[in-house]
């Protein structure tokens, strides 16, 4: 069984032109584990994993599998499978063959080359040329390339783009049984809901920069704690909560009060006579919680 | 070497697993057959006197003068072959930018002068075979041609198949040059219209107009289709020669067309081969 390599991004800087697109990045990517590297489009997580891959120059800092770069490895393909984009082939060349060509250069045997397919749901069409492909076909083309060399580490970009439902189940089961073997999973996501249930841990870059690192609980906070509650009866209940001190605007779907605590307010509305129509805590859900991180606007 | 020589086995495969360089083959037999074929046939019967010199219009100057047939016919498969391997060599580098394939080509082989030596390489060689391609339609039909009109087509001659080594080696080093201005021009569309406006329209008119004054005509011979021609020994367009400055040495056209692919290919490995792969 292949063990992965930690994967370590040391002070990774890369400016295009004189735009900052990745600043100071550093994190590790720890073994057994699947690790989502999330950001909004534009934060610089491509750009990021080119650097780690050796396909971008980073302007400083170093990205290494154990200590080595990417270049320097002596099996590449065999230490670590990426996948990119979903459009890097040759739309003449059968998914075999594309596979075959690669498997050639890194001197991987060519009974790989089903076995991946295989592996991937992709045996029945490995004939077939490439540009008849589907967006998803060639999602799994491109997880078929990451697999070829039987790597202990894995670095998917964006993977579940394009996938139908039924693949995207597939892809989350095949990276938590990925990580439960021992590997290296780094996987990139502009949506943290597409990944929240395959992920350990997250890294969430926006602007270029690291704005969170840890395990994905770490995400689940009350950073502003609100609870909806509504009555038919709201002029008596905004009297009772103005009455109790407790600050209240009013939203869509009733009154937001500044309290991380319902029964409080159940008690208040209770001996206050007022009867209550809605009464929850809002959720500040994971998502919430990564908008808030990336700068993105959310309202109720 | 064990990774440079993977990368040449993976070159090669990249050309075999598509159509192009059967489809690029099979119109360059076509084309170079039609045009060794006929003109040989032509000229054949005009030097035999099977077709009357008054039936061509030739201007008037009576007999073509051509000296010996067989090696200007048989070198039509570089004289105008030639932008087959340099399409060959373009495509297989634009080819990697213009479909994103450099990820997974630098991915599996980080070291990208590597790869470039090893498509290079690759290339020659099928350069080299599509040089066989070409003698096979200009010795194959146009000494066909030649014999059907009792002139002699000199295949027992040694000086013919020293020709024929030396267009396989031109036909070779024009796909390097193909290689390089592919990572020179990356963008496959500019690179393509390039290659077809300078070989079919700018260099020969070129050619010509430098051969009016020795001086110029001494710089023309350094122009890449001269010096392929003076490689070859032998083209239909070094014929028409006013000034009369004499060719190239064989060799030294050989290495001038290497000169163009060597510089080229390290050019284009600077300025876009080693750039960031995005």
């Amino acid at each position: 069984m292949p063990t992965g390599a930690v994967i370590e991004f040391s002070n990774i800087s890369k400016r295009f032109g004189g735009v900052a697109a990745v600043n100071d990045l550093s994190f590790t990517v720890e073994p057994g584990r699947v690790t989502g590297f999330l950001g909004p489009n534009g934060a610089g997580k491509t750009t990021s994993l080119r650097i780690l891959l050796g396909l971008v120059a980073a302007s400083s800092g170093t990205a290494t599998f154990g200590g080595v770069r990417y270049r320097d490895l002596p099996n590449p393909l065999a230490t670590v499978g990426a996948a990119l984009e979903a459009a890097s082939f040759h739309p003449g060349r059968s998914a075999r063959d594309h596979l075959g060509v690669y498997a050639i250069a890194a001197g991987l045997p060519r009974t790989r080359v089903m076995e991946v397919l295989t592996q991937v749901g992709l045996a029945a069409h490995a004939a077939q040329r490439v540009g008849g492909y589907s967006l998803g076909m060639r999602q799994r083309l491109g997880l078929a390339y990451a697999l070829l060399g039987n790597p202990g580490a894995l670095v998917l970009d964006e993977p579940i783009n394009g996938l139908d439902p039924e693949g995207i189940r597939w892809i989350r089961g095949f990276l938590r049984d990925m990580a439960a073997e021992g590997r290296t999973i780094l996987v990139s996501s502009h949506l943290l809901s597409e990944v929240q249930q395959s992920v350990d841990d997250v890294v969430i870059i926006a602007r270029g920069e690291l704005v969170h690192l840890g395990p994905l609980s770490s995400l689940d906070t009350d950073a502003a704690p609100q609870t909806i509650v509504d009555s038919p009866d709201r002029e008596n209940l905004t009297a009772a909560l103005t009455a109790a001190g407790i600050t209240f605007s009013i939203g869509r779907t009733g009154l937001l009060a500044a309290t991380s605590d319902p029964a409080l307010l159940g008690h208040l509305a209770f001996t206050a006579g007022v009867e209550l129509s809605v009464l929850h805590r809002q959720k500040t859900g994971l998502e919430d919680s990564f908008l808030a991180l990336v700068g993105g606007s959310h309202s109720l | 070497m064990t990774t440079f020589l993977r990368s040449v086995s993976a070159e090669f495969a990249k050309i075999f697993t598509t159509r192009l360089w059967w489809l690029l083959a099979i119109v360059l037999f076509c084309y170079i057959g039609l045009i060794a074929g006929g003109l040989g046939a032509l000229l054949a019967g005009v030097e035999t006197g099977v077709i009357s010199p008054d039936a061509v219009n030739t201007g008037g100057a009576g007999a073509f003068g051509f000296g010996s047939l067989p090696p200007i016919i048989y070198s039509f498969a570089s004289s105008v072959g030639y932008v087959f391997p340099v399409l060959l060599g373009v495509l297989a580098t634009t080819g990697e930018f213009r479909h994103q394939t450099l990820t997974p080509t630098f991915l599996a082989t980080p070291r990208r002068g590597v790869v470039l030596a090893a498509k290079t390489v690759t290339l020659v060689l099928v350069g080299a075979g599509f040089g066989v391609v070409g003698l096979a339609a200009s010795v194959g039909l146009g000494g066909g041609a030649l014999s059907a009109f009792g002139v002699d087509a000199l295949l027992l001659d040694s000086e013919t198949w020293l020709q024929v080594g030396r267009t396989i080696l031109a036909m070779g080093l024009w796909a390097a040059i193909g290689v390089g201005f592919g990572v020179l021009v990356p963008s496959q569309v500019a690179s393509i219209v390039v290659v077809l406006a300078f070989t079919q329209f700018v260099e020969p008119l070129l050619r010509l107009a430098a051969s009016f004054l020795e001086v110029t005509a001494q710089i023309g011979n350094y122009l890449p289709g001269s010096a392929s021609d003076a490689l070859v020994g032998a083209s239909v367009f070094t014929l028409a020669n006013p000034a009369g400055a004499p060719p190239l040495d064989w060799w030294q056209g050989g290495l001038v067309l290497l000169g163009y692919a060597v510089v080229a290919t390290m050019i284009g490995y600077a300025v876009s081969w080693k750039k960031d792969v995005t």
